[in-house]
Protein backbone atom coordinates (compact mmCIF):
# COMPACT_ATOMS: atom_id res chain seq x y z
CA UNK A 1 0.00 0.00 0.00
CA UNK A 2 1.54 3.35 -1.01
CA UNK A 3 2.35 5.68 1.87
CA UNK A 4 0.83 8.75 0.26
CA UNK A 5 -2.48 7.11 -0.46
CA UNK A 6 -5.32 9.60 0.01
CA UNK A 7 -7.57 9.11 3.01
CA UNK A 8 -10.66 9.62 0.92
CA UNK A 9 -11.29 10.31 -2.73
CA UNK A 10 -14.12 11.01 -5.09
CA UNK A 11 -13.13 10.63 -8.74
CA UNK A 12 -15.47 11.95 -11.38
CA UNK A 13 -18.51 11.20 -9.27
CA UNK A 14 -21.93 11.73 -10.81
CA UNK A 15 -25.09 11.05 -8.88
CA UNK A 16 -28.58 11.08 -10.33
CA UNK A 17 -31.75 10.80 -8.31
CA UNK A 18 -34.17 9.94 -11.06
CA UNK A 19 -34.20 12.97 -13.36
CA UNK A 20 -32.35 15.18 -10.88
CA UNK A 21 -28.56 15.29 -11.05
CA UNK A 22 -27.16 16.02 -7.59
CA UNK A 23 -23.47 15.75 -8.53
CA UNK A 24 -21.90 16.38 -11.95
CA UNK A 25 -18.61 14.47 -12.09
CA UNK A 26 -16.91 15.96 -9.05
CA UNK A 27 -13.34 15.30 -7.92
CA UNK A 28 -12.35 15.61 -4.30
CA UNK A 29 -9.37 14.22 -2.41
CA UNK A 30 -8.51 14.30 1.26
CA UNK A 31 -4.85 13.75 2.10
CA UNK A 32 -3.66 12.43 5.48
CA UNK A 33 -3.85 15.06 8.21
CA UNK A 34 -5.97 17.45 6.16
CA UNK A 35 -9.17 19.14 7.19
CA UNK A 36 -11.15 19.84 4.04
CA UNK A 37 -14.33 21.89 4.13
CA UNK A 38 -16.98 21.31 1.51
CA UNK A 39 -18.67 24.67 1.42
CA UNK A 40 -21.90 25.42 -0.36
CA UNK A 41 -25.49 26.53 -0.09
CA UNK A 42 -28.27 24.15 0.88
CA UNK A 43 -29.03 21.69 -1.89
CA UNK A 44 -25.59 22.07 -3.51
CA UNK A 45 -24.81 18.35 -3.18
CA UNK A 46 -22.76 18.37 0.02
CA UNK A 47 -24.78 15.71 1.80
CA UNK A 48 -24.90 13.56 -1.32
CA UNK A 49 -21.09 13.62 -1.51
CA UNK A 50 -20.89 12.59 2.14
CA UNK A 51 -23.48 9.84 1.68
CA UNK A 52 -21.45 8.39 -1.19
CA UNK A 53 -18.29 8.42 0.93
CA UNK A 54 -20.25 6.66 3.67
CA UNK A 55 -21.44 3.94 1.31
CA UNK A 56 -25.04 4.88 2.06
CA UNK A 57 -25.86 5.47 -1.57
CA UNK A 58 -23.95 4.31 -4.66
CA UNK A 59 -22.63 6.83 -7.18
CA UNK A 60 -24.26 6.68 -10.60
CA UNK A 61 -20.76 6.78 -12.11
CA UNK A 62 -17.22 7.44 -10.94
CA UNK A 63 -15.09 5.99 -8.18
CA UNK A 64 -15.21 6.62 -4.45
CA UNK A 65 -12.74 5.19 -1.94
CA UNK A 66 -11.90 5.40 1.76
CA UNK A 67 -8.25 4.44 2.45
CA UNK A 68 -8.38 2.70 -0.93
CA UNK A 69 -11.40 0.60 0.04
CA UNK A 70 -14.96 0.66 -1.23
CA UNK A 71 -16.97 3.08 0.98
CA UNK A 72 -19.46 0.38 1.98
CA UNK A 73 -16.78 -2.19 2.87
CA UNK A 74 -16.11 -3.23 6.44
CA UNK A 75 -12.52 -1.95 6.19
CA UNK A 76 -13.79 1.49 5.24
CA UNK A 77 -16.42 1.52 7.97
CA UNK A 78 -13.90 0.53 10.64
CA UNK A 79 -11.54 3.34 9.73
CA UNK A 80 -14.04 6.15 9.47
CA UNK A 81 -16.39 7.93 11.83
CA UNK A 82 -19.37 10.02 10.86
CA UNK A 83 -21.54 12.75 12.29
CA UNK A 84 -24.72 13.12 10.28
CA UNK A 85 -27.74 15.35 10.57
CA UNK A 86 -29.94 13.18 12.75
CA UNK A 87 -33.37 14.57 13.52
CA UNK A 88 -33.92 12.29 16.46
CA UNK A 89 -31.51 10.17 18.47
CA UNK A 90 -33.02 7.58 20.85
CA UNK A 91 -33.73 9.70 23.90
CA UNK A 92 -34.18 7.02 26.55
CA UNK A 93 -30.53 5.99 26.46
CA UNK A 94 -27.78 7.47 28.58
CA UNK A 95 -24.75 9.17 27.03
CA UNK A 96 -22.65 6.31 28.37
CA UNK A 97 -24.85 3.65 26.77
CA UNK A 98 -24.79 5.35 23.37
CA UNK A 99 -21.00 5.62 23.41
CA UNK A 100 -20.40 2.11 24.74
CA UNK A 101 -22.63 0.64 22.04
CA UNK A 102 -20.89 2.47 19.19
CA UNK A 103 -17.47 1.70 20.67
CA UNK A 104 -18.34 -2.00 20.60
CA UNK A 105 -18.67 -1.87 16.79
CA UNK A 106 -14.97 -1.11 16.36
CA UNK A 107 -11.93 -3.33 16.75
CA UNK A 108 -9.72 -0.75 18.49
CA UNK A 109 -11.99 1.85 20.06
CA UNK A 110 -10.77 4.72 22.21
CA UNK A 111 -11.03 4.05 25.94
CA UNK A 112 -14.38 5.38 27.20
CA UNK A 113 -12.76 8.09 29.33
CA UNK A 114 -10.79 9.38 26.35
CA UNK A 115 -13.88 9.63 24.18
CA UNK A 116 -15.68 11.51 26.94
CA UNK A 117 -12.76 13.90 27.35
CA UNK A 118 -12.28 14.43 23.60
CA UNK A 119 -15.95 15.27 23.12
CA UNK A 120 -16.25 17.41 26.24
CA UNK A 121 -18.87 15.24 27.89
CA UNK A 122 -17.33 14.95 31.32
CA UNK A 123 -19.93 15.03 34.08
CA UNK A 124 -22.92 14.17 31.89
CA UNK A 125 -22.05 10.55 31.08
CA UNK A 126 -25.08 9.22 32.93
CA UNK A 127 -27.66 11.68 31.62
CA UNK A 128 -30.39 10.49 29.28
CA UNK A 129 -29.95 11.83 25.77
CA UNK A 130 -33.42 13.37 25.92
CA UNK A 131 -32.38 15.57 28.85
CA UNK A 132 -29.40 17.15 27.06
CA UNK A 133 -29.11 20.64 25.56
CA UNK A 134 -28.62 21.14 21.82
CA UNK A 135 -24.89 21.65 22.18
CA UNK A 136 -24.51 18.57 24.38
CA UNK A 137 -26.47 16.49 21.87
CA UNK A 138 -24.14 17.51 19.04
CA UNK A 139 -21.17 16.64 21.24
CA UNK A 140 -22.61 13.15 21.85
CA UNK A 141 -22.95 12.68 18.09
CA UNK A 142 -19.36 13.87 17.73
CA UNK A 143 -18.35 11.34 20.40
CA UNK A 144 -20.04 8.57 18.40
CA UNK A 145 -17.99 9.67 15.37
CA UNK A 146 -14.63 9.54 17.16
CA UNK A 147 -15.16 6.69 19.65
CA UNK A 148 -13.85 4.05 17.23
CA UNK A 149 -10.54 5.92 16.92
CA UNK A 150 -10.98 6.33 13.15
CA UNK A 151 -8.45 7.89 10.79
CA UNK A 152 -11.11 9.89 8.99
CA UNK A 153 -14.10 11.87 10.20
CA UNK A 154 -16.95 12.84 7.93
CA UNK A 155 -18.90 15.64 9.56
CA UNK A 156 -22.10 16.72 7.82
CA UNK A 157 -22.97 20.22 9.04
CA UNK A 158 -21.85 19.42 12.56
CA UNK A 159 -22.62 22.82 14.08
CA UNK A 160 -25.96 23.58 12.47
CA UNK A 161 -28.38 25.11 14.96
CA UNK A 162 -25.79 25.62 17.71
CA UNK A 163 -25.19 28.85 19.59
CA UNK A 164 -21.82 30.58 19.29
CA UNK A 165 -20.37 29.07 22.43
CA UNK A 166 -21.37 25.51 21.58
CA UNK A 167 -20.07 26.01 18.06
CA UNK A 168 -16.68 27.21 19.28
CA UNK A 169 -16.54 24.26 21.66
CA UNK A 170 -17.10 21.77 18.86
CA UNK A 171 -14.53 23.56 16.68
CA UNK A 172 -11.96 23.12 19.42
CA UNK A 173 -12.72 19.41 19.59
CA UNK A 174 -12.45 19.03 15.81
CA UNK A 175 -9.07 20.85 15.87
CA UNK A 176 -7.85 18.55 18.64
CA UNK A 177 -8.81 15.53 16.57
CA UNK A 178 -6.78 16.85 13.63
CA UNK A 179 -3.88 17.66 15.96
CA UNK A 180 -3.83 13.98 16.99
CA UNK A 181 -3.29 13.06 13.33
CA UNK A 182 -6.82 12.57 12.06
CA UNK A 183 -8.23 13.73 8.73
CA UNK A 184 -11.59 15.43 8.35
CA UNK A 185 -14.09 16.21 5.64
CA UNK A 186 -16.57 18.74 6.95
CA UNK A 187 -19.56 20.12 5.10
CA UNK A 188 -20.90 23.49 6.04
CA UNK A 189 -22.75 26.46 4.73
CA UNK A 190 -21.08 28.74 7.26
CA UNK A 191 -18.20 30.60 5.64
CA UNK A 192 -16.56 31.46 8.93
CA UNK A 193 -16.57 27.79 9.91
CA UNK A 194 -14.71 26.79 6.75
CA UNK A 195 -12.38 29.74 7.21
CA UNK A 196 -11.62 28.95 10.84
CA UNK A 197 -11.09 25.20 10.52
CA UNK A 198 -10.08 24.09 7.05
CA UNK A 199 -6.66 23.64 5.46
CA UNK A 200 -8.44 23.54 2.16
CA UNK A 201 -11.89 24.61 1.03
CA UNK A 202 -13.87 23.16 -1.86
CA UNK A 203 -16.76 25.38 -2.86
CA UNK A 204 -19.63 23.38 -4.29
CA UNK A 205 -22.60 24.76 -6.16
CA UNK A 206 -25.30 22.99 -8.12
CA UNK A 207 -23.44 19.70 -7.98
CA UNK A 208 -20.11 21.04 -9.26
CA UNK A 209 -16.90 22.04 -7.48
CA UNK A 210 -16.80 25.74 -8.30
CA UNK A 211 -13.50 26.56 -6.61
CA UNK A 212 -10.89 24.82 -4.53
CA UNK A 213 -7.92 25.99 -2.51
CA UNK A 214 -6.82 27.42 0.80
CA UNK A 215 -8.97 30.05 2.41
CA UNK A 216 -6.54 32.71 1.16
CA UNK A 217 -6.66 31.39 -2.40
CA UNK A 218 -10.42 31.34 -2.41
CA UNK A 219 -10.51 34.93 -1.17
CA UNK A 220 -8.22 35.98 -4.04
CA UNK A 221 -10.56 34.46 -6.56
CA UNK A 222 -13.20 36.91 -5.54
CA UNK A 223 -10.74 39.81 -5.70
CA UNK A 224 -12.61 41.16 -2.75
CA UNK A 225 -12.23 41.89 0.92
CA UNK A 226 -13.37 38.66 2.55
CA UNK A 227 -14.41 35.11 2.08
CA UNK A 228 -18.04 36.08 1.99
CA UNK A 229 -17.63 38.34 -1.06
CA UNK A 230 -15.47 35.75 -2.76
CA UNK A 231 -18.06 33.07 -2.05
CA UNK A 232 -20.86 35.14 -3.52
CA UNK A 233 -18.76 35.93 -6.59
CA UNK A 234 -18.01 32.24 -7.12
CA UNK A 235 -21.66 31.32 -6.66
CA UNK A 236 -22.68 33.86 -9.27
CA UNK A 237 -19.96 32.80 -11.69
CA UNK A 238 -20.72 29.09 -11.43
CA UNK A 239 -24.45 29.66 -11.75
CA UNK A 240 -23.87 31.68 -14.93
CA UNK A 241 -21.77 28.85 -16.37
CA UNK A 242 -24.60 26.53 -15.63
CA UNK A 243 -26.97 28.65 -17.72
CA UNK A 244 -24.50 29.04 -20.60
CA UNK B 1 -18.20 -10.13 17.31
CA UNK B 2 -20.75 -11.77 19.61
CA UNK B 3 -20.26 -8.88 21.98
CA UNK B 4 -21.80 -6.49 19.41
CA UNK B 5 -25.00 -8.54 19.29
CA UNK B 6 -25.14 -8.60 23.07
CA UNK B 7 -24.51 -4.84 23.37
CA UNK B 8 -27.02 -4.05 20.63
CA UNK B 9 -29.72 -6.17 22.28
CA UNK B 10 -29.00 -4.84 25.76
CA UNK B 11 -29.12 -1.24 24.56
CA UNK B 12 -32.29 -1.87 22.59
CA UNK B 13 -33.91 -3.37 25.68
CA UNK B 14 -32.94 -0.41 27.88
CA UNK B 15 -34.22 1.98 25.26
CA UNK B 16 -37.68 0.35 25.17
CA UNK B 17 -38.10 -0.42 28.86
CA UNK B 18 -37.70 3.30 29.61
CA UNK B 19 -40.38 4.29 27.07
CA UNK B 20 -43.59 4.46 29.02
CA UNK B 21 -45.80 4.47 25.92
CA UNK B 22 -44.22 1.29 24.62
CA UNK B 23 -44.54 -0.60 27.90
CA UNK B 24 -48.15 0.48 28.38
CA UNK B 25 -49.07 -0.42 24.84
CA UNK B 26 -47.35 -3.77 24.59
CA UNK B 27 -47.57 -5.12 28.13
CA UNK B 28 -50.49 -3.50 29.95
CA UNK B 29 -52.91 -3.40 27.00
CA UNK B 30 -53.24 -7.15 26.42
CA UNK B 31 -53.35 -7.79 30.17
CA UNK B 32 -56.15 -5.27 30.57
CA UNK B 33 -58.09 -6.77 27.67
CA UNK B 34 -57.72 -10.23 29.11
CA UNK B 35 -58.93 -8.94 32.46
CA UNK B 36 -62.06 -7.37 30.96
CA UNK B 37 -63.02 -10.09 28.52
CA UNK B 38 -61.19 -13.25 29.46
CA UNK B 39 -61.62 -13.16 33.20
CA UNK B 40 -64.98 -11.46 33.67
CA UNK B 41 -66.66 -13.44 30.89
CA UNK B 42 -64.85 -16.56 31.98
CA UNK B 43 -66.50 -16.51 35.37
CA UNK B 44 -69.96 -17.01 33.90
CA UNK B 45 -69.00 -19.33 31.08
CA UNK B 46 -66.88 -21.84 32.90
CA UNK B 47 -69.85 -23.04 34.95
CA UNK B 48 -71.65 -24.14 31.82
CA UNK B 49 -68.76 -26.18 30.43
CA UNK B 50 -68.68 -29.91 30.67
CA UNK B 51 -65.32 -31.59 30.37
CA UNK B 52 -65.45 -33.86 27.34
CA UNK B 53 -62.42 -34.70 25.16
CA UNK B 54 -63.49 -32.37 22.36
CA UNK B 55 -65.52 -29.75 24.14
CA UNK B 56 -64.74 -26.05 24.36
CA UNK B 57 -62.29 -25.38 27.16
CA UNK B 58 -63.46 -22.87 29.78
CA UNK B 59 -63.47 -19.31 28.50
CA UNK B 60 -60.58 -18.16 30.70
CA UNK B 61 -58.41 -20.89 29.22
CA UNK B 62 -59.60 -20.48 25.64
CA UNK B 63 -58.96 -16.74 25.73
CA UNK B 64 -55.55 -17.26 27.32
CA UNK B 65 -54.43 -18.65 23.96
CA UNK B 66 -56.00 -15.93 21.83
CA UNK B 67 -54.98 -13.03 24.08
CA UNK B 68 -51.50 -14.52 24.15
CA UNK B 69 -51.52 -14.25 20.36
CA UNK B 70 -52.81 -10.69 20.69
CA UNK B 71 -50.07 -9.70 23.13
CA UNK B 72 -47.22 -11.27 21.22
CA UNK B 73 -48.41 -9.72 17.96
CA UNK B 74 -48.55 -6.27 19.57
CA UNK B 75 -45.00 -6.50 20.88
CA UNK B 76 -43.71 -7.46 17.41
CA UNK B 77 -45.70 -4.90 15.43
CA UNK B 78 -44.88 -2.07 17.79
CA UNK B 79 -41.21 -2.99 18.32
CA UNK B 80 -40.47 -3.49 14.64
CA UNK B 81 -43.07 -1.26 13.02
CA UNK B 82 -42.82 1.86 15.13
CA UNK B 83 -39.21 1.21 16.15
CA UNK B 84 -37.90 0.98 12.59
CA UNK B 85 -40.15 3.73 11.20
CA UNK B 86 -38.92 6.25 13.76
CA UNK B 87 -35.24 5.37 13.47
CA UNK B 88 -35.35 5.21 9.70
CA UNK B 89 -37.39 8.34 9.23
CA UNK B 90 -35.35 10.53 11.52
CA UNK B 91 -31.86 9.64 10.35
CA UNK B 92 -30.69 7.43 13.20
CA UNK B 93 -30.61 4.28 11.08
CA UNK B 94 -28.41 6.06 8.50
CA UNK B 95 -25.78 6.75 11.14
CA UNK B 96 -25.85 3.12 12.25
CA UNK B 97 -25.61 1.89 8.67
CA UNK B 98 -22.57 4.10 8.12
CA UNK B 99 -20.92 2.61 11.22
CA UNK B 100 -19.24 -0.82 11.35
CA UNK B 101 -22.34 -2.31 13.02
CA UNK B 102 -23.12 -5.62 11.28
CA UNK B 103 -26.51 -4.98 9.60
CA UNK B 104 -27.90 -8.19 11.08
CA UNK B 105 -27.22 -6.93 14.62
CA UNK B 106 -29.88 -4.26 14.22
CA UNK B 107 -32.58 -6.74 13.26
CA UNK B 108 -31.50 -9.45 15.67
CA UNK B 109 -31.53 -6.99 18.57
CA UNK B 110 -35.00 -5.81 17.59
CA UNK B 111 -36.13 -9.43 17.36
CA UNK B 112 -34.61 -10.47 20.68
CA UNK B 113 -36.07 -7.49 22.51
CA UNK B 114 -39.54 -7.72 20.91
CA UNK B 115 -39.64 -11.42 21.70
CA UNK B 116 -38.59 -10.73 25.28
CA UNK B 117 -41.45 -8.30 25.67
CA UNK B 118 -43.76 -10.83 24.01
CA UNK B 119 -42.57 -13.49 26.44
CA UNK B 120 -43.10 -11.13 29.35
CA UNK B 121 -46.69 -10.57 28.27
CA UNK B 122 -47.21 -14.32 27.96
CA UNK B 123 -45.83 -14.99 31.44
CA UNK B 124 -47.98 -12.26 33.02
CA UNK B 125 -51.06 -13.46 31.15
CA UNK B 126 -50.44 -17.02 32.34
CA UNK B 127 -50.03 -15.80 35.91
CA UNK B 128 -53.30 -13.90 35.70
CA UNK B 129 -55.10 -16.82 34.10
CA UNK B 130 -53.87 -19.20 36.78
CA UNK B 131 -54.45 -16.83 39.68
CA UNK B 132 -57.77 -15.23 38.75
CA UNK B 133 -59.18 -17.32 35.90
CA UNK B 134 -58.75 -20.68 37.59
CA UNK B 135 -56.89 -22.04 34.58
CA UNK B 136 -55.28 -25.41 35.38
CA UNK B 137 -53.09 -27.30 32.91
CA UNK B 138 -50.25 -29.80 33.18
CA UNK B 139 -46.84 -28.03 33.14
CA UNK B 140 -46.03 -29.50 29.73
CA UNK B 141 -49.11 -27.83 28.28
CA UNK B 142 -48.21 -24.44 29.75
CA UNK B 143 -44.76 -24.76 28.20
CA UNK B 144 -46.12 -25.92 24.88
CA UNK B 145 -48.50 -22.97 24.74
CA UNK B 146 -45.72 -20.52 25.61
CA UNK B 147 -43.43 -22.01 22.96
CA UNK B 148 -46.18 -21.87 20.34
CA UNK B 149 -46.94 -18.24 21.16
CA UNK B 150 -43.30 -17.26 20.82
CA UNK B 151 -42.65 -19.23 17.63
CA UNK B 152 -45.78 -17.81 16.05
CA UNK B 153 -44.41 -14.30 16.51
CA UNK B 154 -42.04 -14.61 13.57
CA UNK B 155 -44.37 -13.61 10.70
CA UNK B 156 -45.34 -10.55 12.75
CA UNK B 157 -41.71 -9.43 12.97
CA UNK B 158 -41.71 -9.36 9.18
CA UNK B 159 -45.07 -7.61 9.05
CA UNK B 160 -43.73 -5.04 11.51
CA UNK B 161 -40.76 -4.48 9.21
CA UNK B 162 -43.10 -3.74 6.32
CA UNK B 163 -44.79 -1.04 8.38
CA UNK B 164 -41.40 0.19 9.57
CA UNK B 165 -40.29 0.66 5.97
CA UNK B 166 -43.53 2.21 4.74
CA UNK B 167 -44.77 4.45 7.53
CA UNK B 168 -43.39 7.83 8.48
CA UNK B 169 -42.02 8.40 11.97
CA UNK B 170 -45.18 10.17 13.10
CA UNK B 171 -47.75 7.96 11.43
CA UNK B 172 -46.25 4.60 12.40
CA UNK B 173 -48.24 4.18 15.63
CA UNK B 174 -51.48 4.86 13.82
CA UNK B 175 -50.46 2.50 11.02
CA UNK B 176 -49.73 -0.26 13.51
CA UNK B 177 -53.04 0.22 15.30
CA UNK B 178 -55.00 0.32 12.08
CA UNK B 179 -53.91 -3.19 11.20
CA UNK B 180 -53.38 -4.56 14.71
CA UNK B 181 -56.93 -4.08 15.98
CA UNK B 182 -58.82 -5.30 12.88
CA UNK B 183 -56.50 -8.30 12.52
CA UNK B 184 -57.07 -9.15 16.17
CA UNK B 185 -60.83 -8.94 15.94
CA UNK B 186 -61.26 -10.65 12.57
CA UNK B 187 -58.74 -13.36 13.43
CA UNK B 188 -60.89 -14.38 16.39
CA UNK B 189 -58.56 -13.14 19.12
CA UNK B 190 -61.12 -11.17 21.11
CA UNK B 191 -64.23 -13.16 20.34
CA UNK B 192 -63.85 -16.85 19.48
CA UNK B 193 -63.93 -17.62 15.77
CA UNK B 194 -67.20 -19.60 16.09
CA UNK B 195 -69.04 -16.52 17.36
CA UNK B 196 -67.86 -14.24 14.55
CA UNK B 197 -70.27 -13.23 11.77
CA UNK B 198 -70.10 -15.49 8.73
CA UNK B 199 -68.57 -12.84 6.46
CA UNK B 200 -65.72 -12.22 8.86
CA UNK B 201 -65.17 -15.96 9.32
CA UNK B 202 -64.53 -16.29 5.59
CA UNK B 203 -62.18 -13.30 5.62
CA UNK B 204 -60.31 -14.60 8.69
CA UNK B 205 -58.63 -17.36 6.68
CA UNK B 206 -56.63 -14.66 4.90
CA UNK B 207 -55.17 -13.33 8.15
CA UNK B 208 -52.04 -14.60 9.90
CA UNK B 209 -53.72 -13.95 13.25
CA UNK B 210 -56.37 -16.58 12.51
CA UNK B 211 -53.82 -19.29 11.75
CA UNK B 212 -51.67 -18.31 14.73
CA UNK B 213 -54.69 -18.45 17.06
CA UNK B 214 -55.77 -21.83 15.73
CA UNK B 215 -52.31 -23.22 16.47
CA UNK B 216 -52.37 -21.85 20.02
CA UNK B 217 -55.87 -23.31 20.53
CA UNK B 218 -54.71 -26.67 19.24
CA UNK B 219 -52.29 -26.82 22.18
CA UNK B 220 -55.31 -26.53 24.49
CA UNK B 221 -57.05 -29.37 22.61
CA UNK B 222 -59.82 -26.96 21.69
CA UNK B 223 -61.70 -27.76 18.49
CA UNK B 224 -59.94 -25.97 15.61
CA UNK B 225 -60.65 -25.21 11.98
CA UNK B 226 -58.56 -27.27 9.56
CA UNK B 227 -55.41 -29.18 10.39
CA UNK B 228 -52.42 -28.09 12.43
CA UNK B 229 -50.09 -28.52 9.48
CA UNK B 230 -52.24 -26.28 7.28
CA UNK B 231 -51.87 -23.47 9.81
CA UNK B 232 -48.11 -23.97 10.11
CA UNK B 233 -47.86 -23.83 6.34
CA UNK B 234 -49.97 -20.71 6.18
CA UNK B 235 -47.79 -18.95 8.75
CA UNK B 236 -44.64 -20.03 6.92
CA UNK B 237 -46.07 -18.61 3.71
CA UNK B 238 -46.96 -15.33 5.44
CA UNK B 239 -43.41 -15.14 6.83
CA UNK B 240 -41.90 -15.55 3.35
CA UNK B 241 -44.24 -13.06 1.71
CA UNK B 242 -43.85 -10.45 4.45
CA UNK B 243 -40.06 -10.83 4.60
CA UNK B 244 -39.78 -10.53 0.83
CA UNK B 245 -41.94 -7.43 0.79
CA UNK B 246 -40.04 -5.88 3.69
CA UNK B 247 -36.76 -6.53 1.88
CA UNK B 248 -37.98 -4.90 -1.35
CA UNK B 249 -39.29 -1.87 0.52
CA UNK B 250 -36.05 -1.56 2.41
CA UNK B 251 -33.91 -1.57 -0.73
CA UNK B 252 -36.26 0.85 -2.48
CA UNK B 253 -36.30 3.19 0.53
CA UNK B 254 -32.53 3.55 0.59
CA UNK B 255 -32.38 4.91 -2.93
CA UNK B 256 -35.25 7.29 -2.46
CA UNK B 257 -33.64 9.44 0.21
CA UNK B 258 -32.40 12.75 -1.09
CA UNK B 259 -29.16 14.34 0.01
Amino acid sequence: MPVDQPVAELQCITKNYGAVTALHGIHLTIEPGELVALLGPNGAGKTTAVRILLGLTPATSGRAAIFGHHPASREARLRRGAQLQVAKVPETLRVREHIELFSSYYEHPLPFAETIAAAGLKGIENRLFGDLSGGQRQRVLFALAICGNPGLLLLDEPTVGLDVEARRGLWAQIREYVARGGSVLLTTHYLDEADALANRIAVINQGRIAAEGTSAEIKERGAATGLEDAFLAIMKESSLQEVA
Amino acid sequence: MLRIYWMESKTEFLKFIRMRAYVVFTVLFPLMFYCFFGLSMGQQQSMAQQDGPNSMPPMARYLLATYGVFGVMGAMLYGFGVGVAVERGLGWLELKRASPMPPAAYLIAKGVVSLSFGALVVVLLFAMGAAFGGVRMPPSQWLELAATLIAGAIPFCALGLIIGNLAGPNSASAAVNSIYMPMAFCGGLWIPYDFLPHGIQQFAVLLPTFHFAQLALAVLHAPIQGSISSHVEALAAFTLIFSGLAWILQVRGREKMYG
